[in-house]
């Protein structure tokens, strides 16, 4: 927590200054013998902030969803608890907690309990990392942005950890497609966010904010944006990609034999890693806290605000693929390009050290986005999916034959 | 690293206690690895022993290796772990067809008391300098300078053997 804004406003003098001055008092009060448990304290202070405070914010954000995909379906969305129904967050917690907590009998009992906690902790630890304003970092990890790769890769253990110890095969479907989903889209998450880091030449994320002082990422890295924000819908299992939930087929995958706030908890941690990736969307792309006029936090929550409701619009708009589709899409298309992304902006960093300029120069924006727009082109040309190939075991599934088959045997029989 | 600027002078307790709940954590679950009778849940406790493993790389400032271990082993091979236990028979026995238990466990122990003992003899030279503030570029230099034909060879050699793994799973 470095004073690097110009002019601290009331909410960094006041509030933001708290936590190390009080961590700083309890120094000095307990003089320099017991350092750990100032650092104890101090840690266990901050961690109670970066914990609680999302989780608080959590409801607030289901409630923008409700709301908003509510008004793409032409619906009125929750409206009866609080005004604008905004309490509704707060009663379906009540609701939660109060229901009976159901644990199936044949299931691992010890795992089973755990899962929950395995999903939400990593969540968690990515806010501590995350810039909220000029000085608000709880830690201003020099790794930040590979930290928060590494951490949130872990909850892929805990969806596994839930479906398998459910002891239903419907869980156990919803797991193994949620992580061979995953896996997949861990690849171009991370390779989009590449071009960034070339860009800014570091991987802390306060760093990457002060390179945005000029122009936000999202003009230099067209496809980085792209790839990314397709490759976290994918991770947060949202619409486009929730075939590990699939109402219609897994009856919701994993989390099918949970009830009351264990299945709660799951939900909080997806949510929380909806709230957590906006963050991290805005702080890569969109230059973070900064902005005129207002204070820093303020922008990044009207930044967080528009990046969920792109989100929600992608939901109540796109149906649902399949799960060769979505794989196919990420191996074919998605990682391809984010190579050919780092291909691009490793020549122009290059370019930038060989002439000596000290920042990145803002005419590459309408190449990289010509180049955008022609690799796009390209790729979707080519990305051709076949569909699948296979026939259907008769005996087993009826007639059922792929859509593809269907228009081959049709076009067949026409001639 | 991993703590506050303002406050980074978290002294030598510290650290030793965060060694010591680390290393118990770490040793812990490296046990029940190996007593628990169900295979997943061995897995699950071997996940909570790469934390702890991640948590000392921590303690000795290695921020890079810290991440890396996360990512990789806790996140990666974890995952290709479970795969593998689920492609085993009666997982929640414990290994049903291993009939030497007896062996295996003369051999491990042979391998623990010899690493014991070379770690015991050996002359550790312990380097006088500061630990770097970060080792991210360091590492960085040296990969993709002096070590870029060795970094190169092992690119080529990890692609050859998923294209391998492919062809070897592909349906004619």
């Amino acid at each position: 927590m470095s004073p690097t804004g110009p002019n601290p406003n009331w909410f960094e003098r006041w509030v933001l200054d708290f936590i190390p001055s009080t961590a700083n008092a309890l120094k000095d009060l307990l003089g320099h013998g017991p350092d750990w448990l100032a650092y104890i304290l101090f840690a266990l202070i901050g961690g109670f902030i970066v914990v609680n405070l999302p989780a608080l914010l959590t409801p607030l954000f289901i409630w923008i969803e409700r709301k908003v995909l509510a008004r793409v379906q032409h619906r009125v969305g929750p409206n009866r608890v609080g005004p604008f129904g905004l309490l509704q967050g707060v009663a379906d917690a009540v609701k939660l907690m109060t229901k009976e907590d159901l644990v199936p009998d044949s299931a691992d009992k010890l795992v089973f309990n755990l899962a929950p906690l395995m999903a939400a902790i990593p969540v968690f630890l990515v806010f501590p990392v995350i810039p909220y304003s000029a000085r608000a970092t709880l830690a201003d990890l020099n790794l930040g942005l590979l930290y928060i790769i590494s951490i949130t890769s872990v909850t892929e253990v805990a969806i596994f950890a839930a479906g398998w110890s459910s002891n239903n095969k419907y869980a156990l479907f919803g797991a193994m497609r949620a992580v061979a989903m995953l896996i997949s889209y861990e690849i171009p998450l991370a390779l989009s966010l590449m071009g960034v880091v070339l860009i800014a030449g570091t991987m802390q994320l306060s760093v990457i904010v002060d390179t945005q002082r000029y122009m936000p990422m999202i003009l230099l890295q067209p496809i980085g944006f792209i790839v990314f924000v397709t490759a976290v819908s994918a991770e947060l299992n949202r619409t486009p990609f929730d075939l590990l939930e699939a109402e219609s087929e897994l009856t919701t995958g994993y989390h099918v034999e949970y009830s009351g706030m264990k299945w709660g908890v799951f939900m909080l941690a997806e949510y929380a890693a909806a709230f957590a990736y906006s963050l991290l969307i805005a702080t890569l792309f969109f230059s973070g806290w900064k902005g005129p006029l207002l204070p820093g936090f303020v922008w990044l929550a009207i930044k967080v605000f528009f990046i969920w409701c792109v989100f929600i619009w992608i939901r109540g708009t796109f149906p649902r693929l399949r799960v060769d589709q979505v794989m196919a899409f990420s191996w074919k298309f998605l990682v391809p390009l984010s190579l050919m992304n780092v291909l691009v902006t490793a020549v122009e960093v290059n370019i930038q050290a060989n002439q000596g300029w000290e920042f990145f120069p803002m005419w590459f924006a309408p190449i990289n986005l010509v180049i955008a727009v022609v690799l796009i082109v390209i790729m979707s040309k080519l990305f051709k999916f076949e569909g699948q190939t296979r026939q259907v075991l008769p005996s087993r599934m009826g007639t059922i034959i792929p859509v593809t088959q269907a228009a081959e045997r049709a076009a067949s029989k026409a001639k | 690293m991993l703590h506050s600027p303002a406050l980074i002078t978290s002294g030598d307790i510290g650290l030793a206690v965060a060694f010591w709940v680390l290393a118990g954590i770490a040793i812990a679950s490296a046990l029940s690895v190996i007593l628990v009778r169900s295979m997943f849940r061995a897995a699950i406790f071997l996940v909570l022993t790469f934390f702890g493993i991640a948590g000392l790389y921590v303690t000795l400032e290695a921020d890079f290796i810290a991440v890396v271990q996360v990512l990789i082993y806790a996140g990666a091979i974890s995952i290709l772990l479970i795969f593998a236990v689920l492609f085993t028979k009666d997982v929640n026995r414990g290994s049903t067809f291993n009939k030497t238990a007896l062996l295996s466990f003369l051999i491990a122990s042979l391998v623990f008391v010899s690493m014991v003992i070379t770690a015991l003899t050996t002359n550790w030279t312990i380097s006088a300098e500061a630990a770097p503030a970060t080792t991210i570029g360091a590492l960085a230099g040296a990969l993709f300078n002096r070590y870029v034909l060795p970094f190169e060879i092992v690119g080529l050699l990890l692609l050859a053997a998923i294209i391998g793994a492919l062809v070897l799973v592909r349906e004619k």
